[in-house]
């Protein structure tokens, strides 16, 4: 990498950007560069950077060039096949692509959000300490280190109001008091980094995009805490942060920012990856723990709290990775410039996971306090499809649902709850009128009993009952008193289970149910889904008034089930139907039943 | 009570060198267990039983412990894997853009079920919660290869592609 580089191309490179084929269009721009001897005119001074997410994966590969003469130029799905035409035309003439150029709403979805956590992650390089040092990298931990003694750290964390960002929402500065406080010179760090929430990706895309900010995040607890020894507990299934990551922590040490006696300042840190092995329980601390000790990942009661008793029994803080990352912003920018973002009980920004069915899905962070319609309507995009509006499932299996009635939720921890949702660890599923609450339901008790550890009776056996309720009820064999049964048995699993896992699983029934009530009733009573979802209870007809005869199902079909002709309404031959339901999604007016 | 005899596995032979070095790299680390269970299965792309004797022996713990590990964690295979490992993703966002239909046409073309392997080792198939690209949803991978915003009709393909392949 060269300092003086003036220009710069960035490349997406987070997974998203990488399964859209980032990898190739580095390498095509790479080649090209060099041999189109860019560098031979002029020095070199073309600078091919790779970054982390950006937040728009619907749009990867995302490339910025950057030049003197144009400034920022953003484009979306590039392609190699792309590079050439964008070097020569950009590059050498200084002419950008209008046709390839990121649409307008490429910039509103920059533009609404408040980028915090994610400042680093899509504009600086994950694998250069030189990179994260321009950015004042270290520049936090070197402040705490010279000038404020451990315990005025932790009044400044309490002062700026953050709450843990892993979704349960307890303050920061108070966790890491009751840590500091308990006796005894061997204490332990984890940072959790176990994000199993399918739906959600925004510590793995802050851990490939910005890793160091993450090894300064917890350099600052430990100093605050008094612990010399921090775990990141990562999942296997980010083999990509987990290299990002081990990279930047061999970097630290090689040049002296972890280790003994780091930069000379007389503070000591040593921190290692630990990898877990595919387990959503894990995300738990107290199952956590166990999994780093090498035990079956199971949840123990508390009390004693990790703070008292953690792991191999001593003093143990545990947050979650974007908790970690803010803390350095807040100790640069100060406290009350932090408590300034945010609403009354819920201060910095949130970042989102926005999935589904959505316009522009990706990774937004946003000030908390913006509504939830705000985030689906003005940054996302909207609906695909011009379809309507259903529901939005937020906080992923220990969430619940959001219907439009009460869209304008604010996003913080509390009205969230108040809704029926969580802020969980930040998915936003979105859904339309084609998908199925009942199904949706079925789909996350699915996996939480999958993931289910099975130490307590109540999440091991009363989620399998509750499950085996919903499949009756997608299947079309559902009993009157099902609802009621399910209501009942929701209530006691979330009373009666140790840990927040059986705790939490019985929310997306419950909500479902508190808002879509008619659905369940249409299932149970009518024997019909009113989504035309649930597979069993399909007709598998096509509705001839609702039919507007544009042969969009033909193509889909990838049985030849479908007889269709230009001007007629189509014909669905149940012989040759595979019953894949390709035709449903395809159909944009709900014309097949 | 049955009073058939019991069944008589048939012992593996494997090479345990390679298992013995793991266990040397992280003999003296606390909570050692697991990433020597994760390298050894680097290693055979499984978990062999001999290892399993083996790492019971050196690490002193309970083969019954390490069991309780090995079922526990997703990650960790007692049987040979294919060559070829097709995960299709079926999270939230993959779910509601109708990740099912992609994993039953698998089911389908393959006649394996899911974290089964084919007969001749060539496939394995799975179905993952969450492979984090969301945006590219439904989303499925063979190996390290990523293939987004799948349909019904691009599932022969892929199949076919990978079944040409070599298997060495």
């Amino acid at each position: 990498m060269s300092e003086n580089a003036a220009i710069k191309i960035l490349i997406c490179q987070g997974t998203g950007g990488i399964s859209a084929g980032a990898k190739k269009v580095e390498l095509e721009f790479t080649r090209l560069i060099e041999e189109k001897g860019i560098n031979a005119v002029v020095g070199k001074r073309c600078d091919v950077i790779k970054t982390g997410c950006r937040g728009l994966c619907a749009n990867d590969v995302l490339v910025d060039v950057i030049t003197p003469e144009l400034g920022r130029v953003t484009y979306d799905f590039v392609v190699p096949e792309d590079v050439a035409n964008i070097i020569d035309e950009h590059i050498v003439n200084n002419t950008p692509i209008e046709k390839k150029k990121a649409k307008p709403y490429y910039n509103t979805f920059v533009d609404q959000q408040m980028r915090v956590v994610m400042t680093g992650c899509g504009q600086i390089d994950p694998d250069s300490l030189e990179a994260y040092l321009e950015e004042d990298g270290f520049k936090a931990i070197e402040k705490c280190i010279k000038t404020m003694k451990p315990a005025e750290v932790i009044d400044e964390v309490k002062k700026s109001g953050l709450r843990g960002r892993g979704g349960g929402g307890f303050p920061t500065g108070m966790k890491w008091s009751f840590c500091a406080a308990s006796p005894g010179d061997k204490k332990y760090l984890i940072c959790n980094a176990d994000e199993g929430d399918p739906g959600a990706f925004m510590d793995r895309s802050v851990l490939e995009g910005d890793p160091f900010c993450i090894i300064e995040g917890m350099m600052i607890s430990a100093y605050a805490i008094g612990c010399y020894y921090g775990y990141v507990y990562v999942r296997a299934e980010y083999p990509l942060a987990i290299q990002r990551l081990q990279h930047a922590i061999d970097i630290c040490y090689e040049k002296g920012w972890l280790g003994k006696n780091i930069q000379g300042w007389g503070f000591d840190f040593d921190m290692r990856i630990k990898m877990g092995a595919g387990a959503f329980v894990c995300g738990e601390e107290t199952a956590l723990m166990a999994s780093i000790e090498g035990e079956r990942g199971m949840p123990r009661p508390r009390p004693p709290f990790p703070a008292v008793k953690g792991l191999w029994g001593k003093p143990t803080n545990i947050n979650n990775v974007e908790t970690f990352a803010n803390v350095r912003h807040i100790i640069n920018k100060g406290a009350d410039w932090y408590a300034s973002l945010g609403t009354d009980t819920t201060k910095g920004t949130k970042i989102f996971a926005v999935t589904g069915k959505v316009k522009h899905t990706g990774l937004v962070e946003v000030a908390a306090g913006m509504s939830v319609r705000q985030v689906i309507y003005d940054v996302c995009g909207g609906i695909a499809n011009n379809r309507k509006f259903k529901a939005v499932q937020a906080g992923g299996p220990s969430g619940g649902c959001i219907p439009a009635e009460v869209l304008d939720t604010p996003v913080d921890y509390d009205s969230l709850i108040k809704a029926g949702a969580m802020m969980g660890s930040g998915g936003l599923v979105v859904m339309d009128e084609t998908t199925c609450m009942v199904d949706v339901a079925r789909f996350f008790l699915t996996f939480t009993r999958m993931e289910s550890c099975g130490k307590c009776v109540p999440c091991r056996i009363g989620l399998k009952a509750m499950l085996d309720i919903l499949e009756r009820i997608t299947e079309g064999r559902g009993q009157a008193s099902d609802i009621d049964t399910l209501l009942e048995m929701g209530a006691t699993i979330k009373k009666a289970s140790l840990c927040g896992l059986g705790q939490t699983a019985p929310n997306p029934i419950l909500s479902t149910v508190k808002y879509f009530r008619h659905e369940y009733e249409a299932h149970i009573n009518d024997k019909r889904c009113p989504s035309n979802c649930c597979k069993e209870l399909l007709l598998w007809q096509v509705v001839e008034d609702k039919c507007v005869k544009c042969g969009a199902c033909l193509k889909a079909c990838p049985s030849n089930a479908i007889i269709w002709e230009k001007g007629k309404v189509a014909y669905l031959d149940k012989e040759k139907c595979t019953k894949c339901k390709s035709c449903y999604d395809a159909c944009r007016f709900m014309a097949i039943e | 009570m049955s009073d058939a005899p019991a069944e008589v596995l048939p012992t593996e032979e494997i090479d345990l060198a390679a298992a013995n070095q793991i266990i040397d790299k992280f003999l003296t680390l606390p909570g050692n267990l697991m990433p020597v269970l994760q390298g050894i299965q680097d290693e055979y792309g499984y978990i062999p039983r001999p290892t399993i004797d083996l790492v019971a022996e050196r690490l002193n713990v309970y083969p019954s412990q390490i069991y309780g590990v090995l079922t526990f964690y997703a990650q960790f295979h007692l049987k040979p894997r294919g060559k070829f490992i097709i995960r299709v993703c079926v999270g939230t966002a993959c779910h509601v853009q109708g990740a099912e239909r992609i994993v039953d046409t698998f089911f389908d073309k393959l006649h394996i079920g899911h974290a089964e392997t084919s007969p001749d080792l060539r496939f394995t198939f799975e179905k993952v919660a969450c492979l984090g690209a969301c945006g590219m949803a439904p989303l499925a991978m063979v190996n390290d290869d990523t293939f987004g915003k799948m349909t019904v009709q691009k599932v022969e393909g892929i199949i076919a592609d990978y079944s040409q392949r070599p298997m060495k």
